[in-house]
């Protein structure tokens, strides 16, 4: 049981420190002469937050735009890395399945979480049904790898087999198939279970836009001879139009992340690699840190119009507020 | 179906509840959608069913993997293996694995046990830091007073589009080569992973705790109350909810999280989290193999058990972030 009590001492003491951080913290703020009090306080508070993410995020993210420049050595090599990315037939493919991802999964993610929630708002238990597609969310993308593995296993023909969908192939007299192994449909299977994971958070956002639109909007267009397609498109949709921008966004920029799927169940074999886990690869397998670091800079750009949207939405509602 | 959520009427009384805490008191109208729900479930039989299809097809994967992790080796591989549908017929389970990838010793063993630890020595304190420094500067960017606080707050949120993938290379070796941080202890892992809470952490959090009403914190100025006394005794009892919605998320993504395990952590039983374990027991097939389904599932029950026991906190988290903006 020694390891137990070293690990138990580490997280004491780790709790400790920090508690005496913040106690000194109050502590000077509060006893501060009264003339710089206000200051005191702002500094006081956002500073030990401040100094972790300028560290932490924005000194990273500088210093890696410029390693982007350099080869496996450190030297400058100018845009190398970026002609490799472009040209290399398997880093192609990696942009390839990463635009593929960042397509699908939000897409599809959401035509379902949609779907369902339309389907089961109001009826009985709601919640229940609601949390059966919610429940993967809270799954670790690692085991929902495992997960999926089990479901796609393959055993080859005439042999009993052990995963169900090649069990079902099997039923229906087809041959089974090697999901994982064939490109480029292997990316689509992988997709599958990346939108297996998303449509829960697409569903319950959602969900909750849906029970927000007006009942007298839904009941007019229903007296006026409105079918339920026409209510939902016409009504519903527009409702939530807000939180539909917000499911597309966050999904997209979780897809660009994508890494521990592909990881887990291909580890970017067969035509399967991703930007984020080929940067993996890359700076910390191959030796490469200046590909990695120019994939990263790549994945930040694609992500950057997303956040600049989403920062000016949030600068005119606070504005407004 | 054992990963099956709370009975229905817990889920009702909870919404019940919800309502409760929002301050809406139950009106006369409330009783109208009954009606409608009726009207609604006779029309929408086929809805009904495309649902019930979607949540089977979405369930039957994870119960899938707990079915299998109950069964014999000799079905699962091997020449008398067979799908994890045919235990139904059989009955023939035993729990021998669990036991065997938690508690069994020797250097074939999957030791699952220490990585549990492990993952929980990462996420309770990196909860902790994450929701104190997160409220501490949300609080700040809500009621404090200073040029460029719009600017800096919505860097601050721009900050979430960072990939974690830019900053680990750099990171690494500052930890590793300026500070020092020793190899072998959690610290690297802390560190990281609060940095990487920040953002997402003061975003939710501010806009809580900016919703709380200006004239609760004039009354306490008035009576003489300093800014530490209004952050601890005021701020935080009224950000509960805020606060615990928090909690989970950033439990969920430490507990969940990979990439940061694998830059930081060096791999080893003394550092690394479960899913590292189960990546490397998972990626190198073997005669094993049938261990990594109570493997798996070792390491989801209690992301599992958190996020169904208290997904009304969870929700109303990813509302509060997503929709009020």
């Amino acid at each position: 049981m020694e390891f137990l009590g070293g690990k138990f001492l580490q997280v004491f003491i780790a709790l400790a420190v920090f508690a005496a951080l913040i106690g000194l913290i109050m502590l000077i703020v509060d006893r501060a002469p009264k003339s710089v009090k206000d200051k005191l306080t702002i500094v006081g508070f956002l500073a030990p937050a401040a100094i972790l993410m300028l560290v932490g995020l924005v000194y990273p993210a500088v210093q890696t735009s410029f390693l982007a420049f350099t080869n496996a050595s450190g030297q400058p090599n100018g845009v190398d890395n970026f002609v490799w990315m472009f040209t290399q037939p398997e880093a192609l493919a990696t942009l390839r399945n990463t635009v593929i991802w960042t397509v699908l999964v939000p897409l599809l993610s959401t035509v379902f979480g949609l779907a369902y929630a339309v389907f089961i708002d109001k009826a009985r238990g709601e919640n229940a049904l609601k949390a059966l597609v919610f429940m993967p969310v809270g799954i670790s993308m690692v085991g929902a790898g495992i997960i999926w593995k089990l479901v796609y296993d393959y055993r080859g023909p005439g042999i009993e087999q052990t995963g169900v969908v090649n069990a079902v192939r099997v039923a229906l007299g087809m041959d089974p198939k090697q999901f994982l192994l064939d490109a480029p449909e292997n990316t689509i299977f992988l997709i599958i279970v990346m939108v297996w994971i998303q449509t829960g958070f697409a569903m319950v956002i959602l969900s909750a836009a849906i029970k927000g639109v007006p009942v007298e909007l839904v009941e007019a267009a229903r007296l006026d001879g409105a079918n339920p397609w026409q209510q939902f498109r016409n009504v519903t949709v527009p409702g939530i139009r807000g939180a539909l921008v917000v499911v597309l966004t966050t999904i997209t920029i979780a897809t660009l992340k994508v890494f521990d799927i592909v990881r887990t169940m291909t580890a970017g074999n067969y035509d399967t690699s991703v930007i984020a886990n080929e940067m993996y690869t890359q700076a910390f397998r191959a030796g490469e840190p200046g590909r990695g670091a120019a994939l990263a800079l790549v994945l930040f750009l694609l992500v950057l119009p997303i956040v600049v949207y989403n920062a000016r939405v949030l600068r005119q509602q606070r504005e407004i507020r | 179906m054992t990963v099956m959520p709370a009975p229905d009427e817990a889920a009702n009384s909870s919404r019940t509840q919800s309502r409760k805490d929002e301050g809406r008191p139950a009106t006369p109208e409330d009783s109208a959608p009954i009606m409608r729900r009726v009207k609604t479930k006779l029309t929408s039989r086929w809805a009904t069913a495309a649902a019930v299809i979607i949540a089977t097809i979405w369930t039957v994967p994870t119960f899938g993997l707990l079915v299998s992790s109950i069964r014999p080796a000799a079905k699962q591989v091997g020449p008398r293996s067979d799908g994890w549908w045919n235990f139904f017929a059989d009955w023939d389970f035993t729990f021998k694995h669990y036991v065997d990838v938690t508690a069994a010793a020797g250097s074939q063993s999957a030791n699952l046990s220490q990585y549990f630890i492990n993952s929980l020595a990462i996420v309770i304190p990196v909860t902790v830091f994450v929701l104190v420094l997160a409220s501490m500067a949300a609080y700040i960017f809500a009621w404090g007073n200073f040029r460029g606080r719009e600017a800096t707050f919505i860097f601050v949120f721009a900050l979430q589009i960072i990939p974690l993938q830019m900053a680990l290379i750099p990171l690494l070796s500052l930890f590793t080569q300026v500070l020092k941080l020793p190899p072998g202890s959690y610290a690297q892992l802390w560190i990281a992973h609060t940095m990487f809470g920040l953002p997402l952490g003061i975003f939710l959090l501010h806009n809580f705790i900016s919703e709380i009403p200006g004239e609760v914190i004039e009354a306490a100025k008035v009576d003489g109350a300093g800014h530490t006394t209004i952050f601890w005794r005021i701020i935080l009892p009224l950000s509960v909810p805020a606060l615990a919605s928090l909690a989970i998320f950033q439990f969920l993504w430490v507990w969940n999280d990979l990439l940061v395990a694998l830059v930081f952590s060096g791999g080893t039983a003394d550092v690394a989290p479960i899913t590292q374990r189960l990546a490397e027991i998972s990626g190198t097939r073997g005669n094993r193999d049938f261990l990594n389904p109570a493997a798996a599932f070792v390491s989801i029950i209690v992301p599992l058990a958190v996020f169904l026991g208290l997904q009304r906190f969870f929700v109303r988290g990813l509302l509060a972030g997503g929709l009020k903006g």
